[in-house]
């Protein structure tokens, strides 16, 4: 019998009933709900008159329509207000665990659901957001749906799925100094393309990956949608069992035991096979920007942003110059020195403790360069109370950066925090599109480090010259 | 869900690769408006200038694309965000229809779960259709027979998977026909609790994060 991959290992033991055609109803492990398409969700259900089928494997809470502001409460943002009580309401009614503002566990969802334990090896879980991938990094078969499905796996614990092709990415050699899980993932998208994956479920895996730290797992299986797949993931090890050991909803004992020998069976057989294979160097990564309106529109810090010509093909050349115009950027000019207007950390893509560490070593005695406006946003609840045990609030505050309350805030834009139009803005988040961080607002993706040192400058710098 | 047959109609060519399901739809306009009032709000970056007036280069701006029922569009059109918003809001433009060299997957979803019919065709195909349709004459998508007629009589034949193409004949909904195997989940979960009761007991035990944060 062929060797199975990790994908097929899960994704098997999943399967409620065969539908044909590499269709199955798949039995859903996990659900976390949020303050969108979570309270919509449970609003179609309800007017439906159907209940939660398993509110036990249901999580709740509120990060995206919920201001950052400190001292926020759920009618700050008022455009989110309706929506933030809603999931209240609707959770509560239907005994789903719920981690309310100001609670340790709230947070945003793909932040606060691997610090839990609630994501474990080999479980499925979804989520109404498509950086629900963000959970593969502990061996989760994890992907986002829409509102619909939502509702569908509210209602029935299973989603109607059809099984996608298997692609590996394999990473040889190490990351340099100076460069981290983000550049990673960026220098792949840019080198694939933003459409590489779809229809794919993506194992990340060679002497790189297994290199990595948990959240830095994380912040590389965040990006999978970004490639175009809507499941990435790593096989897990003793580095996952001994990160989820003792976290509250993690298995505990005895079972945990049990559970850790199972998840010893996760991993791609020697004689696996995949549907597409592509091998990288982790050691010829630099740090990574985008440039454009795409992830996959990236360049290395240290070159030239690219001429139209160069692109692959008539569509992409549209793409490329109307990206450059929405910019404001010229072909053949390096992009270091290029002046900016905001910095954000934050988002489910990097604003764990170690992406909050890394950044305030950048800006540990240094002053955020006049005419910035520099935000951190910490991911969760327990992130925020972290790192302020570790002062490095303070190391931010004394910057001049703001320390504000846990949420998506002005990654997604939709609790009325925004970029305003034309601002230039690194951005640790994950997406760079037209429009996302506010009208006419102008993202530059990078690392934590990257846009610490970007704050310090005023302008994109590569953060190697400090 | 309405069934689906066939889609007659103007085809608008949106040919850039990668348009994103921000673009299709502001996640602001999503914050309780109404499904049915998106329509106005579709493509508003592409679609509006900063005063707000319409921009007359945007294709669905231009008289003969109006309404147009049917949107041609390059790869990975609606890749990005899940939000369920974005068809919503081509269907409340209008549009029934989105033929693409290829969609994200999420979107390709969400458009199997809404009635509005995701056709992948090669990048000749699109090329052909993109072209004849700039003259405004109908292109016809016949979900019966899987074939997208382009203006001037050139068939191309298109596959969907055989599940997603009944439901959309039929307007079955997805919930209604899982809830038939209530049977099977049942035994799938009773089975899942004896080979892997971790996923199950600490759930249920109504563990709170302070226990041991």
């Amino acid at each position: 019998m062929p060797g199975k991959t990790l994908f097929d290992k899960i994704w098997e033991s999943h399967v409620v009933t065969n539908l044909g055609d590499g269709w199955a109803l798949l039995h859903i492990d996990r659900h976390l709900l949020h303050d969108l398409s979570g309270t919509a969700g449970l609003y179609e259900l309800a007017g439906r008159s159907l209940p939660v089928r398993n509110p036990e494997l249901c999580f709740a809470t509120p990060d995206h329509a919920v201001s950052s502001a400190p001292g926020r409460t759920g009618d700050t943002f008022a455009g989110g207000a309706h929506l933030y009580h809603g999931l209240l309401q609707l959770a509560t009614r239907s005994s789903i665990r719920l981690f309310d503002l100001g609670e340790p566990g709230q947070g945003i969802v793909h932040v606060m659901a691997p610090e839990l334990g609630i994501v474990q090896p080999g479980a499925t879980l979804v989520c109404g957001d498509s950086h629900t991938c963000t959970n593969g990094g502990l061996g989760a078969l994890a992907f986002g749906i829409g509102s619909s499905e939502v509702t569908h796996a509210l209602a029935t614990q299973t989603l109607l799925q059809q099984r996608p092709k298997t692609m590996r990415i394999w990473f040889d050699g190490k990351l340099a100094s100076g460069t981290a899980a983000k550049d990673l993932i960026l220098h792949v998208i840019g080198q694939l393309g933003a459409d590489a994956g779809t229809g794919y479920a993506v194992e990340y895996a060679g002497p790189a990956i297994r290199a990595l730290e948990i959240e830095e797992r994380l912040t590389l299986c965040n990006l999978s949608i970004e490639l175009g797949a809507k499941m990435g993931m790593v096989a897990p090890d003793d580095k996952t069992a001994q990160w989820l050991a003792d976290r509250p909803y993690a298995p505990q004992g005895a079972l945990f035991e049990r559970a850790r020998e199972y998840w010893n069976s996760l991993f791609s057989d020697a004689d696996a096979s995949f549907d597409r294979e592509v091998l990288f160097d982790a050691g010829d990564v630099v740090p990574t920007i985008t440039w454009g309106t795409s992830p996959e529109q990236v360049m290395p810090i240290d070159g030239l942003i690219p001429a139209i010509a160069d692109a692959p093909d008539e569509r992409h050349r549209q793409a490329w110059h109307d990206a450059l115009a929405y910019m404001g950027l010229e072909s053949g000019r390096p992009i270091v020195g290029a002046r900016i207007d905001w910095v954000f950390i934050g988002s489910c893509a990097n604003s764990r403790l170690t992406d909050l560490r890394a950044a305030a070593a950048v800006v540990r005695g240094h002053q955020v360069a006049d005419g910035v406006t520099a935000w951190v946003v910490p991911g969760s609840e327990s992130v925020k109370r972290a790192a302020q045990a570790e002062g490095l609030d303070l190391v931010f505050r004394d910057a001049g950066f703001e320390w504000r309350e846990p949420g998506c805030s002005m990654c997604v834009a939709a609790n009325g925090e925004q970029i305003p139009p034309q601002a230039r803005v690194v951005s640790t988040s994950n997406r760079n599109f037209v429009g996302r961080q506010g009208p006419g607002a102008r993202t530059h993706l990078a690392s934590p480090a990257m846009a610490a040192a970007a704050a310090l400058a005023g302008a994109i710098v590569d953060v190697r010259s400090l | 869900m309405e069934k689906v047959l066939k889609i007659t109609g103007a085809a608008a060519p949106l040919m850039l690769a990668n348009v994103d399901t921000d673009v299709i739809i502001r996640i602001e306009r999503l914050m309780g408006m109404p499904k049915d009032q998106l329509g106005r709000h579709a493509f508003e970056a592409l679609r509006y200038r900063e005063d707000g007036s319409e921009e007359p280069l945007f294709v669905l701006n231009q008289p003969g694309f109006r309404g147009a029922p049917i949107l041609l569009a390059g790869a990975n059109f609606g890749c990005g965000s899940s939000r369920e918003g974005a068809v919503s809001a081509l269907w409340g433009m209008g549009i029934r229809c989105v033929i693409a060299e290829s969609f994200g997957d999420i979107f390709r979803n969400n458009c199997f779960q809404n009635g509005l019919l995701p056709v992948q065709l090669p990048p000749a195909a699109l090329d052909v259709l993109s072209r004849e349709a700039m003259t405004g004459v109908s292109v016809a998508v016949d979900l019966v027979s899987q074939t997208v007629t382009a203006p001037r009589g050139q068939v191309f034949s298109f596959e969907i998977d055989p599940l997603r193409r009944d439901a959309l004949l039929k307007g079955l909904d997805d919930i209604a026909q899982t809830m038939l195997r209530e049977a099977d989940i049942i035994a799938w979960q009773r089975r899942d609790r004896e080979s892997r009761p971790w996923i199950w007991e600490p759930v249920s035990g109504h563990a709170r994060p302070e226990a041991s944060a």
